[in-house]
């Protein structure tokens, strides 16, 4: 079984749809990034994983319909949103002591020990901790239940790297085993390119590309080409070209690395890369919302 | 369930510090009134029996009826944010992501002004006549007077008479707090005027159309229609209650307005519970 399986998952909101027919699976044990601009449809995917927001389509979560049975499945799936949404009133004590109440699958031990790493105080109230102290409460909350199923939805956001680094290090190190699932949403891409098994782009309510960080690796050359050879490179079929200090940087898909090895330096593109060259090239073939262009025109020329 | 209500009152501190206050306020006033008592009290003494204990008995009645309300106005605003502050903060992204219904949490915040607030007030009306009844006493003898006739007012009869008045206005308002939860679930804003001002529009509109004011009556019959049906004040005018036999909880609880009250509140409620499923952030 797989943990997460949906087939043709939609959903609309008013005229904008939001996911325009999803086929995802993920199995137990991956660390899946969903990788997307904003308004891509990533936070409507995930509500709809959480049983947060009604769907059409059919979507099995741990075996469970995540609408109808949201507070079964969440004793099994754990949730960080995309802003610190733990309530500012409530006091650290308070928060182990409520956790521990309501969730069977809480230890409370576990998160006293990891916030013992941290300066948190217990008798301080969310508000008045900075909001790194407060990502490191709601995960040291996570990391001590026992879930099958992670959703992080930009978990890191207006995090320092300091606090970005020590999030996903814990998260692997103290977390993570092979029974456990993770699905992650970020815009900082390059922080967890060497977290990720597997990886999905998702662009305007639809999947645009899919693949495993294994088939990412074998799949996917850049080429900073040398001037004489711009020609026969291109003759290659490279799916993005940029600039970089006035050489030509050609990114190739299928492509053998012998066959580029000889047109300049070859090397591993960053997930970065791949999706500017992806999301640049789909842009074309469709109208996208004037924003939206904006937005994309923006990432491409960096 | 037990959390979730815990939680409810490490939220909203104001359920028993307001009370708190009205209680210090009217310790305070009523430390103050004492002066000049030991006089009164002699007057009071030449009256016969059934002057002499209202007389003693009415700061004590009045301190209670100032508490009922208080806890009332406290349960309206309390219900009126419930549901509307989680959104706000977006902490309901939080209280979704733990296993807890939303059944177990519209039920627990409907607990508070239903329960936990009528049994704050009891609480800290006994304590607030308790210490009146010291400061009287302290001042009685400080005059050289008996304390003991204080005791002319059956107090634990008392009490039992504002536990059962705490219970039955509890069930009277249920369907208003009902209807609280239900806007503060709905309502992206401004959740009182939404609560409020669409009771005003049938009312004005009753008045220009008919000429009656039917639904004014029924409103203000929600508001305090539980004293004829649940005491027995023998048509009397100026209500009070003289012994246990005016108390009429079998009147009471077979009165058809009381159950369609709580027809409705548990319509609002079960409305409210669907409604939150739909909600997020807002």
């Amino acid at each position: 079984m797989a943990t997460i399986e949906a087939r043709g998952l939609r959903k609309a909101y008013g005229t904008t749809i939001a996911l325009d027919g999803v086929d995802l699976r993920v199995e137990e044990g991956r660390i899946l990034g969903l990788i997307g601009p904003n308004g891509a449809g990533k936070t409507t995917a995930l509500n709809a994983i959480l049983g947060l927001t009604l769907y059409q389509g059919e979507l099995k979560v741990l075996g469970r319909d995540p609408w109808a049975a949201r507070e079964q499945l969440m004793r099994d799936v754990s949730f960080i949103a995309d802003v610190a949404v733990l309530p500012r009133w409530i006091r650290v004590s308070q928060m182990l002591d409520y956790v521990a109440g309501v969730h069977p699958r809480f230890d409370r031990a576990k998160a006293e020990a990891f916030l013992a790493k941290t300066t948190i105080k217990r008798t301080s109230k969310v508000s008045q901790l900075s909001k790194g102290m407060v990502a490191q409460l709601h995960l040291a909350l996570v990391m001590a239940i026992d879930a099958k199923l992670l959703v992080l939805d930009e978990p890191t956001l207006g995090l320092d790297i300091l606090y970005r680094k020590q999030f996903y290090d814990s998260l692997l190190n103290d977390y993570f085993d092979r029974s456990r699932t993770i699905v992650v949403t970020t815009h900082q891409v390059e922080e967890i390119q060497e977290v990720l098994t597997d990886l999905m782009f998702i662009d305007r309510g639809r999947i645009v590309l899919e693949c495993s960080m294994e088939e990412f690796e074998s799949r996917y050359l850049e080429v900073m080409v040398n001037p004489e050879h711009v020609a026969a490179a291109r003759a290659l079929k490279p799916i993005h070209e940029r600039q970089v200090f006035g050489r030509s940087v050609l990114l190739f898909d299928h492509v053998d690395r012998d066959q580029l090895a000889v047109l300049g330096d070859v090397r591993r593109p960053s997930i970065a890369d791949l999706f500017i060259a992806v999301m640049t090239n789909r842009a074309g073939v469709a109208q996208p919302p004037s924003h939206k262009a904006t937005a994309r025109q923006g990432g491409a020329t960096t | 369930m037990y959390w979730s209500v815990r939680r409810e009152v490490w939220e909203n501190r104001s359920l028993y510090i307001v009370p708190l206050i009205v209680a210090a306020v009217q310790v305070f006033g009523f430390a103050i009134s004492t002066i000049g008592l030991a006089d009164r009290r002699r007057a009071v003494l030449l009256l016969d029996p059934a002057h002499q204990r209202a007389a003693i008995e009415q700061p004590y009645d009045l301190a209670a009826i100032m508490m009922i309300f208080i806890v009332f106005i406290v349960g309206v605003f309390y219900c009126l944010d419930a549901l509307h502050g989680e959104r706000r903060d977006r902490s309901i992204l939080f209280w979704k992501s733990l296993p807890v219904s939303d059944l177990t949490t519209v039920l627990s915040k409907a607990t508070i002004p239903l329960v936990v607030l009528p049994l704050i007030a009891f609480v800290i009306t006994v304590c607030v006549q308790l210490v009146m009844v010291l400061e009287t006493g302290v001042v009685l003898i400080f005059h050289g007077m008996s304390p003991a006739t204080t005791w002319v007012v059956p107090f634990f009869r008392n009490w039992l008479v504002l536990l059962y008045g705490l219970v039955a206005i509890a069930l009277w308002h249920a369907p208003i707090y009902g209807w609280l939860l239900l806007v503060s679930g709905w309502a992206r804003r401004a959740t009182f005027l939404w609560a409020v001002l669409p009771l005003l529009a049938i009312g004005i509109f009753e008045k220009i159309t008919f000429g009656t004011s039917y639904f004014g009556a029924f409103v203000r019959d929600r508001l305090m229609g539980f004293g004829p049906g649940a005491f027995d004040f023998h048509g009397r005018d100026n209500p009070t209650i003289d012994s246990l036999a005016q108390l009429t909880p079998g009147r009471y609880l077979s009165g058809a307005a009381l159950w369609i009250g709580l027809l409705f509140a548990v319509a609002f409620l079960a409305a409210a519970v669907r409604l939150r499923r739909y909600r997020g952030p807002i």
